[in-house]
């Protein structure tokens, strides 16, 4: 077969869930672009418009329209969401964009695996396992740090929060989620 | 006989009765008691033997400073020794025995070491086991380990779970007495977010018991409106049964919160143990009250003041008919007090002070107590129990005065703050030499990074203890506020007392007990000021003073203030050991947390990983990877099966998941030259299309990674590492690139993860990829080390022509969402063609048939890719790479270096791994020379004999010369030295 065929396109659980005091679920695969570029570089501004429909992310925020994204990772890297299948023509975009600049964008939609955690005590579960202050957390605010023992980022809205983990430790991350989760478990 | 009370009781619920065992005894408490409590309400006296001397033991206090009533708790998943019923809330069903005891607690053959306690002074095991050396080992140590040791180790895995929790806030305040309820209200009122734990289940600390008036009402219902107005306010969280376990710089605090001790099976987690993270800690701790040493003061029914009265008025529990009170300060005369209201005996108040005032002894003498000024216990008598005091002048030497019948003694030899928290991370103590005790000093407390106060007392722990004087300094040490009027009784003076009495012969020093857990006396302290321990730290170690689990709470002052009259020395002078965190002992499945099971640490799984699961592969771990080592069938060992892996890979084809190696993307206008400076050879001439092996090295110039780079496009490299290597070589990369060479032009990405990679190897395997169907996967469009972007049976693939075996092979990542339905394409096209899927074993020996060098085997971290004959792969034509200059120093230039070389039994053997080669002589250790060592060794089923690398010095030089090589069993065996490239030295196989 010379052609690309249709493959169906596994995320790393194939959508495991768990309903404890708050639900746990894998979503994904997501569309992910890693873009590393200064924030100065020319028309990176338009380049991150022109793929999530959003601004340019500041300092440890997350911009969110929709099903699109572009998050701050470090003072040099962004991370795009968008629909899986949206990827291919989103680097397309970019490298025309950004032709002229230094800038690196790769896929990294197959590197991660993505949760959501939901409930009124969906900050709970991830208390147990982040060393972040979820009180302080502000909206729209990207949390870089880790999952019990890897690492991991976070942000919120209204109904919970999405995780990002690597896809290889997306079993270990399902357990600790789940492990928090537990009924009987609630923390207040 | 201690006996419950019928009335009163204001923690107990007598409407449940809860029934436990204690040494298979049936016994009975009620809701709310302790277990400390409960065992004393039917009359059990006694409830362990002492460490060394296994003299009986029973309960000294009511909390957390208990060093004698330890328990074994529980049974099976749930048995837990050392727990300290004074601590342990009742439950029903519980189960507990003694500890420490042979053959039974009543009756212990042990206790002979009391009747030999002369022969068993400090030090004893120091000096006693010397000599001979061998018999420490054979006969001592085993003996010794016998008869020691506190509870048993549990036998089985732990039947509950426990978690951790991350919390945040301005200030935590530590202690719910009175002290911490005002500090947290204070708090709180401010608009703070506050944290306020207690270790207990209940609220308002001494305060309630010892019947304090605040704001005009008993310090109970004070302490009620305090909680309800505590649990108004949004900002503050209060937790009990949460003991703040130790305070570490930058207001980081441990409290391990005991959710489900006392409900145990509820489907809770046991213990939870909270990570706090605080901007200032006020440590509202209270004091524990300190011991007389008087001669048998450890004898069962021997006990704190303080204790007496909590389990009269909180537990309703009387430990004896007729309690003798012996005291050096007021606050004990509340206990004969609280007894004499309970309608119970005291024959006695024995007051070391020679003149007795304050308000307190009044109402002693109002209500008909005896009250003996200047006087002291000579001697407690009894054995398992007290049956009475020997009375003496505390002036004098212990001539008896008179003797009276009692079946319990309550002392008090004054108050110690709890300065735990405070000391954690260096606050300062000072001496207060009117209340002979150490005190924060709060002009030296612990800092925090910007020189603020990390941790600041509150109430009884800053050294006040006059109700009205606690509730001001907890209301200041919270940024100050409104403080509630206080009054209680005026207090006298407490006069220091340290021995009992004053000049005691060493007859009866030797029966007074500093540590009771640890058979310290106070005649032990004094031989170790004798034989020269001047320092507190080396006395406590010489004598194990405060070394046992309960950490001296009990002890340290008075074995301190012994120690200090010794030496004459004023007692500032001698100082406090170090407190060292945790505050009471914490359960090892706390600090583990969710760590346990499926979740003790991250397993990385590649997209194939189910599959080798349900090929029954055998699983090994490759840094946090899962890798199949070798897929056995029904009735094959694993050896089997890693040789016919690896001859059908020679001779069919095999498959291989290799999704864990390392990819990193390098771009940029400056990458070629960044990767010549990471790699020893030349990577920027690399054409596009191409692969190159690459060796890397830190600056030392040892070999710290390899693998093959592909040149992507006119800007971009893509790296491969090894699988251990990922995560390391792109923070490496990182490091240079924002550390070093921050104005090169360079970006990286680990897509590590992005890919599942598949190696096809062996003679069919383009025939594997050609019925797949789809690009060009011959010779000529994809000759060996080239890559090609393409579509193979549908899937968007990118194929290398790399080969770690010597044959014809492809590796072919697909994105990792895809991998498992390639893998599987692959397996069903790959059957007739005889393909079969082979481990990391497989690998290793198909790689070292090849004489191809492996990171960990061949390289220790002191190889330089010279010693492994790789001097091809380093460029002569390079100014500079990493690791350069370090080559170039004598030791790593030497002509004499290890060098890489092949062998090979005489006899086809294997040799073993780890062998080295012996040289002739011993070197200046007296150890036998060496002159080179096995790096790898296998059975290669292709040759069908033992193969090995090793490093040998010489190198190939000595090719064909036959050395020796050690064996386990201590002989040796001859091996020679040939061409490390056993199998199709000319790599026709692989180019085809």
């Amino acid at each position: 077969m010379s052609e690309v065929a249709n493959i169906p396109v596994v995320s790393a659980l194939g959508g495991a869930s768990f309903d404890g005091f708050a639900r746990v679920r894998e979503i994904g695969p997501l569309g992910m672009i890693t873009l590393r570029a200064k924030p100065e570089v020319k028309g990176l501004s338009a380049a991150i418009k022109a793929v999530t429909g959003t601004a340019m992310p500041k300092q440890r925020r997350i911009e969110v329209k929709g099903e699109k994204a572009a998050g701050w990772m470090s003072p040099d890297e962004y991370l795009l969401v968008l629909p899986y299948t949206d990827v291919k023509a989103a680097l397309a975009t970019l490298a025309e964009k950004l032709a002229d600049q230094h800038h690196l964008a790769v896929d990294v939609s197959d590197a991660r695996a993505v949760f959501r955690i939901e409930g009124d005590r969906a900050s709970e579960v991830l208390s147990k396992l982040a060393p972040a202050d979820l009180a302080a957390l502000e909206k729209g605010e990207l949390r870089r740090t880790r999952i019990a023992q890897v690492a991991g980022a976070f942000w919120q809205d209204e109904t919970g929060f999405t995780v990002v983990c690597f896809r290889s430790v997306a079993g270990y991350v399902m357990g600790a989620l789940s492990h928090s989760a537990q009924p009987g478990s609630e923390l207040f | 006989m201690s006996t419950r009370l019928s009335k009163g009781g204001r923690l107990i619920d007598r409407t449940a009765p809860q029934e436990f065992t204690f040494n298979g005894k049936r016994l009975r408490g009620y809701r709310g008691d302790t277990l400390a409590a409960a065992l004393l309400a039917n009359d059990q006296m006694l409830v362990g033997r002492s460490f060394k001397y296994h003299r009986p033991r029973g309960i000294v206090a009511s909390g957390a400073e208990e060093p004698n009533a330890l328990v074994n708790m529980g049974e099976g998943g749930r048995f837990e020794p050392n727990q300290r019923t004074t601590t342990t809330e009742l439950f029903d069903g519980l189960t507990c025995t003694s500890q420490n005891h042979w053959p039974s607690l009543e009756f212990d053959v042990g206790v002979v070491n009391n009747y030999a306690a002369r022969f068993l002074p400090a030090g004893f095991y120091y000096k006693t086991f010397i000599h001979p050396r061998f018999a420490w080992k054979h006969v001592f140590e085993p003996v010794v380990r016998q008869s020691a040791g506190l509870g048993k180790v549990p036998k089985e895995r732990d039947a509950d779970r426990y978690e951790q929790a991350y919390a945040f806030c301005d200030i935590l305040v530590v202690g719910g007495g009175i002290a911490g309820l005002q500090a947290a209200l204070t708090a709180g009122r401010a608009g703070k977010r506050v944290w306020l734990v207690e270790q207990t289940a209940h609220w308002g600390g001494r305060a309630v018991v010892d019947g304090a008036e605040i704001d005009g009402q008993p310090a109970e219902a004070w302490v009620k409106s305090a909680l309800q107005a505590l649990e108004g306010m949004a900002n503050v969280t209060i937790r009990s049964r949460c003991m703040a376990a130790g305070s570490y710089d930058h207001g980081y605090v441990l409290c391990d919160e005991k959710v489900a001790d006392h409900t145990p099976g509820d489907g809770r987690p046991r213990h939870r143990l909270w990570r706090l993270r605080a901007g200032q800690i006020i440590a509202a701790t209270g004091a524990i009250e300190r011991p007389l040493s008087f001669a048998g003061n450890d004898i069962p029914g021997v006990m704190l003041a303080s204790a007496v009265r909590d389990y009269v008025i909180n537990w309703a529990v009387a430990p004896g008919d007729r309690t003798v009170v012996v005291t050096n300060n007021d606050d004990a005369y509340r206990t004969a007090i609280a007894l004499k209201e309970a309608g119970l005996e005291v024959p006695v108040i024995l007051d070391a002070r020679a003149s007795v005032t304050g308000d307190l002894p009044a109402r002693a003498r109002a209500m008909g107590i005896r009250v003996e000024a200047g006087r002291a216990i000579a001697k407690v008598k009894g054995g398992k129990r007290v049956t009475g005091v020997a009375i003496c002048a505390q002036a004098g030497q212990g001539a008896v005065l008179e003797e009276i019948a009692c079946d319990a003694v309550a002392m008090s030899g004054g108050w110690s703050p709890v300065v735990h928290l405070w000391s954690h991370c260096g606050g300062k103590l000072k001496w207060d030499d009117a209340q002979a005790q150490f005190t924060p000093d709060k002009a030296r407390p612990p800092l925090n990074h910007d020189g603020s106060a990390l941790v600041q007392t509150a109430g009884c722990a800053s050294g006040v203890l006059a109700t009205a004087e606690v509730l001001a300094d907890a209301t200041e040490a919270a940024g100050g506020g409104a403080v509630p009027a206080a009054n209680g009784p005026a207090e006298a003076a407490l006069e220091p007392i340290w021995v009992m009495p004053q000049g005691a012969p060493v007859q009866l020093r030797m029966k007074m007990w500093l540590d009771y857990q640890n058979d310290v006396k106070v005649s032990d302290v004094q031989l170790a000021a004798r034989e020269g321990y001047t320092s507190v730290e080396h006395t406590k170690r010489y004598t194990t003073l405060g070394m046992a689990t309960d950490q001296g709470k009990l002890s340290n002052i008075n074995g301190l203030a012994v120690l200090a009259d010794s030496l004459s020395s004023p007692i500032p002078q001698v100082g406090t050991t170090t407190f060292r965190p945790p505050y009471t002992p914490v359960t090892i499945g706390a600090l583990a947390g969710e760590a346990r099971g499926e979740i003790f640490q991250p397993l990385r799984r590649s997209p194939m990983h189910d599959w080798h699961l349900a090929q029954n592969a055998y699983m090994e771990p490759v840094g946090l990877w899962q890798r199949p080592y070798c897929y056995p069938r029904p009735g094959e060992t694993h050896e089997q099966a890693v040789h016919r892996e690896v001859r059908n890979t020679r001779s069919n084809v095999g498959l291989l998941d290799a999704s864990t190696l390392g990819k990193i993307i390098v771009k940029g206008p400056d990458a070629g030259r960044f990767l010549d400076m990471l790699y020893t050879n030349v990577m920027s001439n690399l054409a596009i299309g191409k692969c190159r092996y690459g060796l890397m090295c830190n600056e030392q110039g040892f070999l710290s990674d390899d693998g093959v780079v592909a040149r992507i496009d006119e800007d971009t490299w893509l790296c491969h590492t090894t699988s251990g290597g990922s995560d390391r070589i792109h923070a490496w990369m990182e490091d240079w690139l924002q550390c070093e060479w921050w104005d090169w032009q360079v970006y990286t990405a680990n897509v590590t993860e992005q890919f599942a990679q598949i190696a096809v190897v062996g003679p069919n395997a383009r025939k594997v990829l050609e019925k797949l169907g789809g690009m060009d996967v011959s010779k000529e469009a994809l000759p060996f080390m080239t890559w090609a972007d393409g579509v193979l049976g549908g899937f968007r693939v990118r194929a290398y022509r790399i080969s770690f075996s010597g044959e014809l092979s492809y590796e072919i990542a697909v994105p990792a969402s895809e991998g498992r339905a390639f893998w599987d394409a692959l397996v069903a096209v790959g059957a007739e063609f005889g393909m079969m899927p082979y481990g990391t074993e497989g690998l290793h020996v198909l790689r070292a048939e090849k004489g191809f060098i492996m990171i960990g085997d061949e390289t220790d971290g002191t190889v330089i890719p010279q010693d492994l004959n790789l001097g091809w792969a380093i460029s002569k034509k390079k100014d500079d790479y990493l690791g350069k200059r370090g080559q170039e120093r004598p030791y790593l230039a030497s002509p004499d270096r290890w060098k890489l070389v092949g062998l090979e039994t005489l006899d086809g053997s294997v040799i073993q791994d780890g062998a080295y080669a012996p040289a002739p002589g011993f070197n200046a250790n007296g150890q036998r020379n060496t002159q080179g060592r096995v790096t790898s060794t296998y059975f290669s089923p292709t040759l069908n004999k033992g193969i090995a690398m090793g490093l040998v010095k010489g190198g190939l030089s000595r090719l064909g010369e036959v050395i020796e090589m050690t064996k386990l069993d201590g002989t040796t065996q001859q091996v020679r030295i040939v061409d490390p490239v056993f199998y199709d030295k000319e790599g026709e196989k692989q180019n085809v």
